[in-house]
């Protein structure tokens, strides 16, 4: 059985579609709920109840939710470019799925454990405007078209800064690979020593994810529904779970580089008697729950002042936390040698 | 066998699609084109090995460059009119410099020779162990250092340079000043009047706040700010602005 899997051709195919079936139905599942938690945490905070009619305390709403986006008509504007317009949906909703082949959930346990597995995230999260531009080009809408400029010029602001964070994590590991980066930090979370970066990356995470209070690419006061304006039925409810996807991946994200991934927060023995999956399910939920709790406090950004934030105050500040990390690390002879991978 | 296929994959939709670049009529879908061309040039680095260069293409091409490239063309005004237009008028010019490269490739190419001993020549090889990016690494930061440094030189002073042709001031820009807005106090900026009954604040100066006010928060030269504020407790003359005499409602 184990070599059928393993050193035949047909059957690693299947080991690798059974592998991304665990994590890919598992996380559409979160989607589905996230949806719900969202509602749900924020009608706690307003004093609401929030969704609680279909079954017990509203838990089939997010399936309630997925049949009416279902059963809808799809409208597509005269004028829009019909292929584009279908693309840009499951470009955003797939692009969100595949990055999860090189999240570690536990010690090796990744579908792919690439050298490059920070680059890969940081090529996909990357490519995640593309949906965003397409659409809002498709679309053949002025609002749209704005929402979707916006949504470009603010994800590609926010990359530099996240691109120099990571670029101070790595610096301290030594390796560009997930599993490795993980392990750096059995000792102490990322979390701790480069706790400017964290909140950094947080911020920018939350621009990169179009979510409040940097949601201006769909700022519904100016712009309507911003770049998915014209979207209705399945491709709507696609970008909304590929938003929500990407949200999952950005915790996760913050959990591996910052977090100590699916490590226990010390290493002794209540805490290592709960497996590692459970550790990094819980600080992406976690990570979750801030991002609901930051749209429910903050009021949307202006869009001079997020270019502002990016350029002048988190490109400057992770410019020079990098420099400082690395003088830090010559000086105290902890810089790691070569690729430990 | 496998890795054969897959390369002549990657290779023959990144040579059409780099040709649909040139002849796609849509500039946008050319740049779309472009992108597709970049990925399987990333696609032919992972087959190639170069699992970093391929990732750095597809972050600093995919997901910068061709951003940026897409969100100027898409803003672009495309008359396919006045393009053929101005075809004709072009396409001799064009086809001259097509001509010339040609020629130049084809000089090039006549006398290129190939060094008989080309594997016994040394170059820098990653040692056993190492990955491809701590390689990568070894080259740049370790022998070339100073080549790579200058280079980052040069891209420093065309940054700079880029800066310096696009910036200009506009006098009437609404620009924000951030640390002035935050040193704005109640006291500079509200001001208590009394206001006789009937009459309202038109005697006042209107609603308009104390005129110091403005210049604390805002920008010298932007929207609605004289480039040169006016010195406090000075007089203030001309119609919009009241005059020192109407300062008597304001609550020192």
């Amino acid at each position: 059985m184990a070599h059928f899997f393993l050193h035949t051709m047909i059957g690693q195919v299947i080991l690798t579609v059974l592998e991304a079936l665990a994590v890919l139905v598992p996380l559409l599942l979160g989607v589905a709920y996230l949806t719900l938690a969202e509602r749900k945490v924020m009608a706690a905070m307003q004093l609401r109840k929030g969704p609680n009619v279909n079954g017990p305390f509203g838990l089939l709403q997010a399936f309630a939710d997925a049949i009416k986006m279902i059963t809808k008509e799809t409208v597509i504007p005269s004028g829009a470019n019909r292929f584009l317009f279908l693309f840009a949906p499951f470009l955003t909703f797939s692009l969100a799925m595949t990055a999860w082949a090189v999240i570690p959930t536990n010690d090796g346990w990744a579908i792919a454990n690439i050298n490059v597995g920070v680059l890969y995230l940081l090529a996909i999260s990357s490519l995640g405007v593309y949906g965003v531009l397409i659409a809002g080009w498709a679309s053949n809408s002025k609002y749209a078209f704005l929402g979707g400029l916006r949504a470009a010029a603010q994800m590609v602001s926010y990359e530099v800064s996240i691109g120099l964070v990571i670029v101070s994590v790595l610096l301290a590991v030594g390796s560009l690979n997930l599993n490795d980066i993980v392990l750096a930090q059995r000792h102490v979370w990322f979390c701790l020593p480069m706790f400017p970066m964290f909140i950094i990356f947080f911020i920018s995470a939350l621009a990169e994810t179009n979510r409040a209070p940097f949601d201006l690419p769909e700022g519904e006061s100016e712009l309507v529904a911003g770049f998915f304006v014209e979207y209705s039925a399945l491709a709507f409810g696609l970008f909304f779970l590929g938003e929500y996807a990407n949200m999952f991946l950005m915790s996760g994200m913050v959990s591996i580089l910052f977090l100590g991934g699916w490590l226990p927060p010390i290493g002794i023995a209540p805490f290592t008697w709960i497996p590692g999956p459970l550790w990094l399910i819980a600080k992406i939920l976690f990570c979750l729950f801030v991002f609901i709790w930051v749209r429910a406090t903050f009021p949307r950004y202006r869009y001079d002042q997020l270019m502002r934030l990016g350029w002048k105050v988190f490109l400057p500040l992770s410019l020079v936390w990098m420099v400082l990390t690395a003088g830090f690390l010559l000086a105290t002879g902890l810089l790691p040698q070569g690729g430990a991978s | 066998m496998m890795t054969q296929i897959v390369f002549y994959v990657f290779a023959t939709v990144l040579v059409l699609s780099a040709g649909t670049v040139v002849s796609a009529r849509n500039p946008v879908h050319s740049v779309l084109f472009l992108i597709l061309a970049f990925f399987n040039a990333a696609g032919l680095f992972l087959v190639a090995g170069a699992e970093f260069l391929a990732m750095i293409l597809v972050i600093v091409y995919v997901g910068a460059v061709a951003v940026l490239f897409l969100f100027v063309v898409m803003m672009l005004d495309v008359r396919f009119a006045q393009m053929r237009e101005g075809l004709q008028r072009y396409a001799p010019f064009g086809a001259a410099v097509g001509l010339v490269l040609l020629a130049e490739l084809a000089l090039a190419f006549s006398h290129w020779q190939v060094a008989q001993d080309i594997g016994s020549v040394p170059h820098v090889v990653a040692a056993p162990g190492r990955t491809n990016t701590a390689a990568l690494g070894d080259v740049l930061y370790t022998h070339y250092i100073f080549l790579f440094e200058s280079c980052g030189l040069v891209l420093l002073v065309a940054m700079i340079g880029a800066i310096v042709l696009t910036l200009r001031e506009r006098p009437m820009g609404r620009r924000q000043n951030i640390d002035r807005q935050h040193e704005r106090t109640v006291t500079d900026t509200l001001a208590m009047m009394t206001v006789p009954l009937g009459q309202g604040v038109a005697a006042n100066g209107g609603f308009r706040r104390p005129e110091e006010s403005y210049y604390i928060a805002s920008v010298p030269g932007s929207y609605g700010v004289t480039a040169d504020p006016v010195p406090q407790g000075k007089p203030v003359e001309g119609p919009l602005k009241h005059g020192a005499d109407n300062h008597g409602g304001l609550a020192q």
